[in-house]
């Protein structure tokens, strides 16, 4: 079993009422890839990410994430992925150790599993010293480092990450991306938004929403070919300019 | 006498140190930059300039009237687009626009000039609430509450952030043309990129300015031999040069990675045996010049030691 992909939606499409948020999307995600999901606030994103998460049923179509059905397995799913976002995180009163505890308990890992995960994670990021720190103590960069290994915690197939790198600082957003390949060198598939353009050139391919729709799905190099563009920033705001709704 | 000026202003919240002791001035009709990630001290910095929090130690006046004595008057002079939305969100449109501008007296009749530019592009949607506007149509209307009454100068607290590209260019569009128009506007941004479009900048980092010019000075004043590198595999190619023994700093920048030599110039040639050496074909390697962010990355190390 080479390469399955890990995403497979067809299709796909949520209503809210008479509004169609997510509109018949389709496209795969290989084992390993940074997948950069692209779009305008309202593009539909948010919406797309919940549903192959597990955390909200599609109208139509359909999806499979780490081999899951989203409709029937949607629990399955919930074990299979990390998530991690620059609003949620990690529990500001708690500390680090008790963070991973707390996470590694809810993915149903060993005491003992979770102690020398905990050991693992805290050394390789040079944190070992806040162990028993409070999150909220902790500055923005190192949290949002320390959430994304959690993230990563139970050895999930895939990790959404939603906009992970807001507000953080030039040097700590790098050392991030570089966690970030990392952990997709070890075959883990990252399912990422930003919307920091540059970030989006780190992708191995981006697709970018329009109005619920895909508009482009590409590698970097091919998008802005396909645009005549110089950068992501002018593909990015070539096709969002066409939008006829936002959020 | 300058717009803003503040002389060693400090504020401090339990043993966390927001502000410490900046002095610097803000010149009429300036479009002014404070640049810096959470934490840098952007927004207790605007809440003290606006008055909204006495500074523990130090010093400011905005539009000649200090910030703590002269509050009441500098409440009239200024306009404040904080950082949350700070809209009601159960009012409408309108009734936002409307609240605001009778607090400060005025009718949006009497003002609407001030605000046609960027109010004509909500108007159609006037009835409705302020919770179901999309984020752009927030800053819009978030704006024009800041400007109903006229003021002298503007503080916008990341108005930007979350925001997507599109709108951050729209919203970047409307800020020159306030300019033009002669209004002072001092923002604050975490997006690097977003620094050349004003007039001059702070680039702030844990409550400190680390560096403050012209986008253009800052960006001149960087000493390091700086070459940008291009080929396939940019993880790999980040690993490879940080074992070459005169790298200072590599960084991927976009499609390309930022190298900076710790010599006082830079070796084109070595490096390209070195990396073909190591597999690597076909790498381009050109000198350039920095980015602001590329100055910002450069302080940051020298400020941390």
């Amino acid at each position: 079993m080479a390469s399955e992909p890990v995403i497979v939606a067809r299709n796909l499409t949520k209503r809210f009422g008479a509004f169609t948020a997510v509109d018949n999307i389709s496209f795969e995600v290989m084992p390993g890839e940074i997948f950069g999901f692209l779009g305008a606030n309202g593009a539909g994103k948010t919406t797309a990410m919940k549903m192959l998460s597990g955390l909200l049923s599609p109208t139509t179509g359909e999806a499979r994430v780490a081999g899951y059905d989203v409709f029937t397995q949607a629990e399955s799913i919930k074990s299979r992925i990390g998530y991690m976002s620059q609003r949620f995180s990690l529990y500001e009163d708690m500390t680090a150790w008790e963070n991973i505890r707390f996470y590694g308990g809810i993915y149903g890992l060993r005491m003992d599993a979770i102690r020398d995960k905990a050991a693992q994670l805290l050394g390789r990021l040079g944190m070992e010293h806040v162990r028993d720190s409070r999150i909220g103590a902790l500055p923005l960069g190192w949290k949002q480092k320390l959430a994304f290994s959690v993230a990563l915690l139970h050895n999930p197939a895939i990790v959404f990450l939603d906009e992970p790198t807001g507000g953080v600082d030039p040097l700590t957003r790098r050392q991030f991306w570089e966690l970030i390949y990392e952990a997709a060198a070890s075959g883990v598939t990252i399912f990422i938004t930003t919307h920091y353009m540059d970030e989006a050139e780190y992708c191995g391919r981006v697709s970018i929403m329009v109005d619920g729709r895909i508009e482009a799905l590409d590698t970097p190099g091919g998008l802005k070919q396909a645009f005549d563009a110089q950068s992501m920033d002018e593909v990015f705001v070539r096709l969002a300019r066409g939008a006829q709704y936002a959020e | 006498m300058s717009a803003v000026q503040a002389e060693a202003l400090r504020k401090t919240f339990g043993n966390v140190t927001a502000v410490e002791d900046l002095s610097f001035a803000i010149e009429h009709g300036e479009l002014f930059g404070c640049i810096g990630p959470d934490g840098a001290g952007k927004t207790t910095l605007f809440r003290m300039l606006t008055s909204l929090l006495v500074p523990d130690a130090g010093s400011a006046t905005v539009m000649g009237c200090d910030t703590v004595r002269d509050y009441k008057q500098l409440r009239r002079r200024i306009g404040y687009m904080p950082g949350r939305f700070s809209l009601y969100q159960d009012l409408t449109i309108e009734e936002n626009l409307a609240f605001f501008a009778s607090i400060f007296g005025t009718t949006v009749e009497k003002n609407y000039e001030m605000i046609a530019d960027i109010y004509r592009q909500i108007e159609p949607f006037k009835k409705r609430r302020a919770g179901q506007l999309s984020g752009g149509m927030k800053q819009k209307l978030a704006l024009s509450c800041a400007l109903i009454h006229k003021p002298d100068i503007l503080f916008l607290d990341e108005p930007t952030t979350g925001v997507d590209a599109v709108s951050r260019r729209e919203f970047w569009e409307m800020l020159r043309r306030l300019k033009e128009g002669g209004m002072t506007i001092v923002v604050s941004t975490p997006y690097m990129d977003e620094a050349g479009k004003c007039d001059r900048i702070a680039l702030m980092q844990k409550g400190h300015i680390l560096g403050i010019d012209t986008p253009d000075n800052i960006t001149g004043s960087y000493a390091r031999p700086l070459l940008d590198m291009r080929g396939a595999d940019v993880y790999r190619l980040i690993l490879a040069l940080r074992e070459f023994p005169h790298t200072h700093s590599v960084f991927a920048f976009g499609e390309s990675v930022h190298y900076t030599d710790s010599r006082s110039s830079a070796d084109p040639e070595a490096l390209a045996v070195f990396l073909r050496s190591r597999g690597f074909a076909n790498i381009t390697i050109e000198p350039i010049r920095a980015s602001v962010e590329d100055s910002f990355m450069e302080l940051l190390e020298q400020h941390d030691g």
